[in-house]
């Protein structure tokens, strides 16, 4: 009897030491790729990671990437071109209009320079800056923090366009997409959106209460062939490019290469598909 | 048998009122409450399946659908009869059962499903009371 009791001892010693040792021995023995969270190519983004900018090189470029690029030039001196982009974008989508910082829903809106681009100093800036307002909309990024934090998986990442889309019949109303997302692209229907809709498009739904809206660069648009809304707005002018970020030779691509641009907040690495030229 | 002049009426009582509902519903002069749902006020005949199957399967269909749209980018249209038509509800089936209250409610309301479609997704007379203000 004390021979066993002396032995099963020694045994559960053991499991315990193993059990408790496990996870150092595994970790330590794991590739750095592994250990990495999710980033698929660790080894690349483990040095881009430390650069200042949001892009860590053009190692990522496969598949369709849509993105849209902002020609602030053509829009200066111009507020009602800002509006009627707006206007656009809200007759297309059945966005309410209700007032008041906590309850309205925007998809494409502007700010001040000093809102919209908060890392770049506004120090002496100059009057044209100062003066002038930025469109502002979600940014689609490559790497979609509103993405990451979504339980229900309403917001996701579509694969085959790069866009990051809002299925509504999934979203539970959580916001912490709104709590992720750094550029406040996300709006939240605290209330039934219906009686604030002036005027209906029957080629889209509305929203309920409860649920998260945004962009989503006009998916349902881009089925029928035609361009998203806001860049037809202002076709006349030509002040927003539309088209696949990864596509050498697409128009978007052509202004890329050979105009400076900016992107909102690079430093968060979030990768946004929208560009500026300010 | 004891008692013969009781118990024989007393089940033909209990008889006659365990099935009341049926020989109530046999004899009754009321008009049928099975619903019936308007057919397309545009006259199509053909939908996307035989009329059987939608009865039964038109919400697993409408779901696929949504997933086919905003989950996989798949918005290839259906061909119904030479028309086509895009996916979903607004676009394709409301384009011929334009009329929720008389179609969709029908049996919605017999069954007592209250399915949330239409929180979002406008209707016909949805669509007409903003015309009014507007």
């Amino acid at each position: 009897m004390d021979k066993q009791r002396r032995k099963f001892l020694k045994i559960a010693g053991a499991t315990a030491l193993a059990g408790i040792s496990a996870p150092a021995v595994v970790k330590l023995t794991s590739t750095p790729a592994l250990a990495s969270s999710g980033h698929g190519k660790a080894a690349e983004h483990g040095a881009a990671e430390h650069k200042p900018e949001g892009h860590g090189g053009e190692d990522s470029a496969k598949g369709v990437r849509l993105g849209m690029l902002i020609d602030m030039r053509k829009l200066y001196g111009h507020p009602e071109l800002l509006e009627k982009v707006a206007a656009a974008c809200i007759k297309v989508h059945n966005i309410p209009q209700i007032e008041g910082n906590k309850n309205e829903i925007k998809w494409i809106w502007d700010m001040a320079y000093k809102n919209v681009f908060p890392e770049h100093s506004s120090y002496h800036s100059s009057k044209i800056t100062e003066e002038n307002n930025f469109l502002v909309l979600c940014n689609h990024c490559d790497e979609p923090p509103c993405v990451r934090v979504c339980p229900t998986k309403a917001t996701f990442r579509d694969e085959k366009t790069g866009i990051v889309s809002m299925d509504f019949h999934r979203c539970i109303g959580c916001r912490f997409c709104m709590m992720g997302c750094p550029y406040g692209a996300r709006s939240f229907n605290w209330m039934d959106p219906r009686p604030y809709i002036k005027e209906y498009n029957p080629d889209f739904p509305t929203r309920m209460r409860g649920v998260v809206e945004k962009c989503n660069f006009c998916g349902e648009r881009r089925a029928l062939g035609q361009e998203p809304a806001c860049v037809e707005a202002v076709k006349d002018v030509g002040a927003i490019v539309f088209g696949d970020l990864n596509d050498p030779d697409s128009e978007i691509r052509q202004i890329l290469d050979k105009e400076h641009t900016i992107q909102r907040k690079p430093s968060l690495g979030t990768k946004p598909s929208v560009f500026y030229i300010v | 048998m004891y008692n013969k002049g009781t118990i024989i009426p007393g089940l033909i009582i209990f008889v006659l009122f365990v099935t009341f509902p049926l020989w109530f519903n046999a004899f009754s002069t009321a008009a049928s409450t099975v619903p019936k749902p308007e057919l397309p006020p545009g006259g199509e005949k053909a939908c996307i399946a035989p009329a059987a199957e939608m009865r039964a399967n038109h919400m697993v269909m409408l779901n696929e659908w949504r997933d086919d749209v905003l989950r996989d980018g798949d918005r290839v249209a259906v061909t119904v009869d030479g028309k086509q038509y895009r996916k979903g509800l607004q676009m394709a089936c409301m384009q011929c059962h334009s009329n929720k209250e008389k179609f969709c409610d029908s049996c919605h309301e017999y069954a007592s499903v209250k399915p949330y479609c239409w929180d979002c997704h406008l209707t016909q007379s949805a669509l007409a009371t903003k015309k009014e203000t507007h």
